[in-house]
Order: structure tokens, then sequence, then C-alpha cells
């Protein structure tokens, strides 16, 4: 230590380093790999409830679409006409319709065919405007310009009433399609005016990605065009797509459910809750027997519910800035 | 600004030409005969076929027809619907029905969903935040088509406060019902836009630069997080607009009410192709068109946003 001797009237403080030793705070693995986007947000969906409500109710649907005898013995096509429009009782805790169907029965059956259009029809729409999305904002120039004019086209058009359309000329072509003939017929139409979105979504991604640092580093270490797109831009632009692919679930249900009630979506023949519903307007219209609306409008409600709140947890865990609000 | 408003027109004609050309497909590309059709179990005479299909251009190839209907559309005229009444004129009467029911439900989820999300923003977490939350997922989770029936069912036809149906007289008391059916979907996502966006701009420096000058609560909450707050919801409720008129379809379905979708839906069931096609491509234009103005919108509220 240097002389400081202190002038007359100055005291000098200096802290004592022994009281404050430098001591090792812990160990950083420089080799190992930093965890992941996908970790992360799997570490921040795990502490939220909203995600546990909406994946064990989402489970339980599940399970009810793959094995619907489990919850019933009751067939849905049954009619006991001598029971008509009987109210919920212990035994058929949902009541019967005018038909004298087991309303229980057709909730649990008819979940089969909503939540499938809403998967298919998700699924369709996701690869094929994920696909076009990336292309479109990978290559840029005359296939952007391709691409985004013939989703534009797409857009312009109306949902529903495209889907209207659409469908009646399939049911021209294409009658008699049967379960899951109708089934696809829903989907395929929903896919067509539905994909556009998903291009625009997967396109904006694809945009922001492509012009980071890493993609540079990339094509300098001696990528090709191709790899990058499929090893680095793509994989980095799920995160939009993902959200958006799970909150459009609810709401191609709800299409396919809205499709049903104006009696051109699935075929009256298959049990679904779009059907039931449209069936039980004109059996309510006093206001009685509600039983008949409520419950397939609740299960389809719930089903809904749950998509959506899943896709607004996967965004709180994907990107932690819209968390704050 | 100009110059973006042309080039924005330019770019709308391949996509007005693309829509159509596919609905056109849509409608007239499929097997059977509409003529036939038309006459049901009727025998029909080879002369009066021959003058129907060209009548309706069903003589010409299909591109024709769609030029023919293109080029009639440009001057107003959109042909016959099978009934024999120019299409134009069953549209001029079913467009200002639909277009007064999508007004009346844009001001009220834009009234009611500012104000609950203006509040519900301010007292975040609180009892009325947690409410509004809690109603606007319930009313985006439920179809439409039961909020309708229901709200049809309790008041108008238990309490009688309004008429159940509409019918023939599309007067502003008949339609508010129906309005508020239609506006509720939005209503909840201008409340959840409205909110959050409050919410961000309590944060923002600005506010606190005006809190920190000495503005009231008041004055700061009015003029600074309130203003600024609305631009995203404004231009949401632009692009509404069309998304109202086309999903008045259902609404007007549920109260009997003769507007636009109404009009396409029926003609959709009896394979009246001219009518559908009208219809889309109107529906295609309010599109376009209100795109365009809510991107003008935008620029015009928010300073950094400018078109070169």
């Amino acid at each position: 230590m240097p002389d400081m001797t202190p002038l007359p009237g100055q005291t000098i403080y200096v802290a004592p380093t022994d009281g404050t030793p430098l001591e090792e705070t812990g160990t950083v693995d420089t080799s190992a790999p930093p965890e992941g986007q996908w970790k992360e947000a799997w570490k921040q969906l795990r502490s939220n409830w909203i995600f546990w409500v909406s994946a064990v109710l989402l489970v339980i649907i599940f399970i009810v679409v793959l094995f619907p005898g489990l919850f019933t013995d009751i067939n849905p096509r049954q009619a006991q006409l001598s029971r008509s429009l009987e109210g919920p009782s212990a035994d058929h805790w949902f009541g019967f319709d005018r038909q004298g169907y087991d309303v229980f029965s057709r909730v649990v059956y008819g979940a089969r065919a909503s939540v499938t259009v809403g998967i298919l029809t998700m699924l369709f729409v996701t690869v094929v405007g994920l696909l076009t999305g990336a292309v479109a904002g990978f290559y840029g120039k005359w296939v952007d310009t391709a691409i985004s004019r013939v989703a534009d086209i797409f857009f312009a058009i109306p949902l529903i009433l495209g889907a209207i359309v659409l469908l009646s000329t399939l049911n021209n072509v294409w009658s008699n399609r049967g379960y899951w003939g109708g089934v696809l017929a829903v989907v395929l139409v929903l896919a067509v005016f539905g994909w556009p979105q998903m291009t625009r979504i997967a396109r904006g991604a694809v945009l922001e990605i492509k012009s980071l640092e890493f993609i540079d580093a990339a094509r300098a270490i001696g990528a090709t065009k191709r790899s990058n797109l499929w090893r680095h831009v793509i994989p980095n632009s799920l995160a939009p797509v993902i959200v958006t692919a799970t909150v459009s679930l609810g709401v191609y249900i709800v299409a396919e459910a809205t499709l049903s009630f104006l009696g051109i979506g699935l075929p009256p023949s298959v049990v679904s809750w779009g059907n039931d519903i449209a069936a039980a307007q004109s059996q309510v219209r006093s206001g009685n027997n509600l039983h008949v609306l409520f419950f397939p409008a609740g299960a389809l409600a719930i089903t809904v519910l749950s998509f959506m709140l899943l896709g607004d947890a996967v965004r709180d865990a994907l990107d932690p800035k819209a968390k704050k609000s | 600004m100009w110059w973006y408003v042309g080039k924005r027109l330019l770019q709308a004609i391949p996509v007005v030409l693309g829509a159509t050309l596919l609905i056109y497909a849509m409608v007239f590309l499929q097997p059977g005969d509409p003529i036939l059709a038309l006459f049901g179990e009727k025998p029909v005479s080879e002369s009066v076929k021959a003058e129907l299909e060209a009548q309706y251009n069903l003589d010409q190839p299909f591109i024709i027809q769609w030029l023919l209907f293109l080029g009639g559309a440009l001057t107003g005229d959109f042909g016959l619907s099978f009934s024999g009444q120019p299409v134009a004129d069953l549209i001029g009467r079913a467009f200002p029905v639909t277009l007064k029911l999508a007004l009346m439900a844009l001001v009220i989820e834009a009234v009611l969903g500012i104000i609950a999300g203006f509040y519900a923003g301010l007292r975040r977490g609180k009892i009325f935040d947690s409410t509004m939350l809690v109603v606007s997922l319930l009313v985006i989770a439920v179809p439409i088509f039961v909020l309708g029936f229901m709200l049809q069912l309790v008041f108008g036809v238990q309490l009688q406060w309004a008429p159940a149906t509409v019918g023939g007289d599309a007067s502003f008391q008949r339609l508010i019902l129906p309005a508020v059916v239609l506006g509720l979907v939005s209503f909840a996502y201008v409340l959840r836009l409205t909110r959050t966006s409050v919410v961000e701009n309590l944060g923002a420096d600005h506010v606190r630069t005006a809190r920190a000058k000495g503005l009231s609560e008041t004055e700061v909450n009015r003029k600074h997080v309130l203003r600024n707050s609305l631009i995203p919801v404004v231009t949401f409720l632009g692009a509404d607009l069309g998304t109202l008129m086309a999903g008045a379809i259902v609404t007007e379905g549920i109260f009997n009410i003769p507007g636009i979708g109404n009009l396409a839906y029926q003609a959709v069931l009896r394979g009246e192709g001219p009518t559908v096609v009208s219809v889309v491509t109107i529906m295609v234009l309010v599109y376009v068109v209100m795109s365009l103005l809510v991107d003008l919108l935008y620029a015009a509220l928010d300073p950094r946003i400018r078109y070169a």
C-alpha cells in the first residue's frame, strides 16, 4: 500500500480488501449449447395455469373423440319417439330431443365430426400456408408477387360466403358422400378460403428471419439457398405460425357449425354439434326444451374456448414481449 | 400519397378480376343444365331452351361468359335473375339494408368495446377487467347463431322488448337487436384490442411526461392514453365493416332480414348463378375499398407512417 499519510484534519477511507473476497458465483459451461427457444417456451408454458386448464380439457375432448363408446352405451341414432323432448334425468343427463335421440349420446358422438373438421382444416391450411408463405418470403421477386397476388384473390372472398358457394357446387358434383366424404368436403372448402391468412403470417415471419445475421453466416460457411430455407429459415419462423394455427382451429370448428347451421355443411346424417344446434332451433322456438340447444352449443363453446386459451398461452410463451401487456 | 392510392387501385384490379373468375368458375363450371333445372319436371322445347341460353349467355364458351358478365357489371348491368328481375335491382334493394345493419353493428361494437376496453385497461386485474375478459371469451367461443337465437328468444319472444323478426320493414328499431347480435363478436375483439393498447400506452414515455408536466389524471387518460390507444382500434373497425357485411348472412337468416347475405344464400340454394356471382363481386369490392381506406386512415392517425 502506498504511503498515504493524511494531512491534518483529513481522513482517508480504504475499503478493507479482506472483507469482500471475490467468490465463485457459479459456473457457466460455455461448451453447452444455449437453451433453445422451444425449451424456454416450454418452461414458460409449464408455469401458466391457463395452459394446464386448456390442456386437460383438450385431452378429455380428444378421448371423447377417439373413444366415444367409453362414455355412453346409447346409440346416437336410436330414436325413442315415446321420450321425445323429455328433459334431463338421472339416467339421461342431457335429456332427449324431438326425434327421441339421447342428447348426451349425440353430444359425445358429435365431437368427432366437429373436432376432425377443425384439426384437418388446420393441418391443410398450415402446410399450404407455411410452404407458400415461406417460399414467397424467402425467394422474393416474381415468386413473391405471384404467390401474394393469388393469395390476395382467395383472401378477398369472404370465408362463409365463398364456402357456401363452393359447397353447393360440391353438392351437385359429389352428392351422397357419406360420413368421411362429408367431413372431407367441408375441410377442403374451408381450407380453400383459409390458407391465404397463414401464407401472410408465414411470409411475414420469414421476411423477418431472412434478414438476420445468422442466415448470412450460414450462407458464408457454404449452406445452399435451399438448405438455408429448410434448416434455418423455416424452423425459426414457426412460432407465429403455430400460434395462429392453434387459435384458428377454434375458428374452423365454429365455421363448420355455421355452415351446418345454414344447412349446407355436413350432411344431416352426420352426427355433429353444428347439425344438432341447427336442428335444435326449431324445437326451442317457444322457449321450452332449452336443453336440446344448450348441451351441443355448450360442448362446442368449451372446445373452441380450450383451443383459444391454448393459443393464448402458447403465444405468451413464444413471445415474451407480448406477455407484459 | 395519390401515387400510393393509384398504385393500390392498380394492384386491386387483378384481385377483383381473379376473385370474380374464381367464383364464376365455381358457379358455372359444374355439370348439369341450369335451364333444365329451371323448368324442373316440365318438358322444354328446343327453341325456348335456345332462347334462354342466349339470354343468359350460356351458349358461349366459359371465358366469354365471364367477360360478358364483367362488361355488364362495369356498366351496372348484372344480368337477370331466373325470375326475370334485373340482379342490379335485387342488389339495389338488399345492399342498403345490409349496409345499415353493418353500420349500426359497427357503431354499437365501437362505442361499447372502446368504453369497456378503456376502463378494463385502466383498472387492469380488477373485477371489471376480469369480468370483461370472461365475457369477451364467451362471446367469441359461442357461435354467433346460438347467441343470436338466444337474444331473439329472450328479448324478442319472451320480454317482447324488440321485434323478433325484421321481415320487409327494415327500420331502425327493428334492426337494433340484429345489429347487437352482429356486432357482438367484434365487440369482444374491440374490447381486447383497446384494453391491450391502453395497458401498453399507460407505460409509455409520453404518458409519463404528461403526468410529469402536471396534467390531471383524467386529462392524461383522455388526451394521451385514450387517443393513442385508438389507432389500432380504428383500423380494426375499418377492416371490420367488410367482415360484418359478409358475416351478416347468418344474422339475416335468424332475423329474416332482406339483406344481401339472405339474397346470396337464397340464390345459392336455387343455383341462381348470376345473382351469386354479382353479390360476391360486390363483397370483394367492399373488401378492397375498405382495406385501402384503412391503410390511408392508419397513415392519417399515426404520423410515423407515411406512404410515398
